[in-house]
């Protein structure tokens, strides 16, 4: 058995998911997370998957996707992770202003300054409107006043707004 | 609690009113059938209708932050769940611990979204859009009382889980779109 990330990625068509993992059922992959979404209007598709084929043997078996070079796919076998830690607390940052080179560099490094990581993150150029939504998870120990402080430095310098809010989950 | 919004019959009563012990069960675990199956009306005045209803508050106590459990959750495809959310901080008007019978929700409004978890998907979590002002109509176990209860804020939230549980449903169902599932995180 072995563990294989696998990525899809080109022109959008109608379809591509269906043949992706068709191909990957015959191989006898196991579908374990995926994500797919659009970006700019290309496909883009990550998948975890678990099975008897290699990695080798799952680029021939999706070969036809790649034929008319309309896509790019790789398959690479990757080690299993060990399940996530206990975190301190989650939380979800927005930024949004105007589109400027650095705005994601510039944000991210004030989160990783006080050793939060990021589990989630997408971004959206819309016109002029750049737009970044990220799930952080902060240790206990981060100063969350103090982060909050230099987010809102680094957003006025860059001419953006930054809001970081807890997110709680309620059992029910 | 608010008194605007308690009815009178649900906010007395206690699970002491019922007149058998409640048993401690197992709580299951998606995917398990019974969890998307609907539950079956029940008769509320029937034995086996109370004991279970004891059953779930017992279940539902010994279980750290639970506000509510439903019949499937332990198991058993019927629609009777109970609610307890005095005790939470985004709680307003509640009415203290109660268990109902086939309820429905008859009237409901200003949506809501937040992230919800669940005993019976313990590993998940996902943003779910619920209203915040409701009105259910349901009957107590033992008497069979007909009652409406208008619930809002969280007590509305923890009332509409429950009774999607009886209809066979998960949060999963709900879920705002394709990236509003998340992983379970374990707190520090």
């Amino acid at each position: 058995m072995t563990l294989q990330a696998i990525t899809v990625i080109g022109h959008d068509r109608p379809g591509i998911i269906a043949e992706t993992t068709r191909v990957l059922a015959d191989l006898g992959l196991n579908l374990e997370d995926s994500t797919m979404t659009l970006l700019r209007g290309h496909f883009a598709m990550m998948l975890i998957c678990e099975g008897p084929a290699g990695s080798a043997e799952t680029e021939d078996a999706l070969a036809g996707l790649t034929a008319d070079g309309s896509l790019i796919v790789t398959a690479r076998e990757i080690p299993e992770e060990p399940k996530q830690g206990a975190v301190g607390v989650s939380y979800v940052l927005t930024v949004h202003g105007g589109d400027r080179p650095g705005i994601v560099s510039r944000v991210v490094g004030e989160v990783a300054r006080v050793g939060g990581n990021i589990t989630d993150l997408t971004t959206r150029l819309a016109g002029d409107l750049y737009l970044l939504v990220a799930e952080v998870d902060l240790p206990a120990t981060a100063d969350v006043g103090t982060l909050e402080q230099s987010l809102t430095r680094v957003g006025a310098e860059l001419g953006v707004g930054v809001t970081l809010r807890e997110v709680e989950s309620d059992e029910l | 609690m608010t008194s605007a919004y308690v009815d009178d019959a649900v906010g007395r009563w206690t699970e002491h009113d019922l007149p058998v012990e409640g048993r401690v069960l197992e709580v299951v675990r998606a995917p398990a059938t019974v969890l998307s199956s609907v539950g079956d009306a029940v008769d509320p005045t029937a034995p086996e209708t109370v004991q279970l209803a004891a059953d779930l508050v017992a279940t539902m106590r010994v279980s750290p932050g639970c506000v509510g459990l439903a019949a499937p959750q332990v198991g058993v495809g019927a629609k009777v769940f109970c609610v307890d959310v005095t005790e939470h901080p985004k709680t307003r008007g509640h009415h203290g611990t109660f268990v109902l019978c086939n309820a429905v929700v008859v009237e409901s409004s200003r949506n809501e979204k937040a992230r919800e978890g669940c005993m019976s998907v313990p590993d998940l979590t996902g943003d779910v859009k619920r209203a915040s002002r409701i009105v259910v109509h349901g009957q107590l176990p033992g008497t069979g009382e007909q009652v409406e209860v208008s619930a809002e804020a969280f007590e509305a939230r923890a009332l509409q889980h429950e009774i999607d549980h009886c209809e066979g449903l998960l949060f999963l169902d709900r879920v705002a779109g394709a990236h509003a599932i998340y992983p379970r995180k374990t707190y520090l």
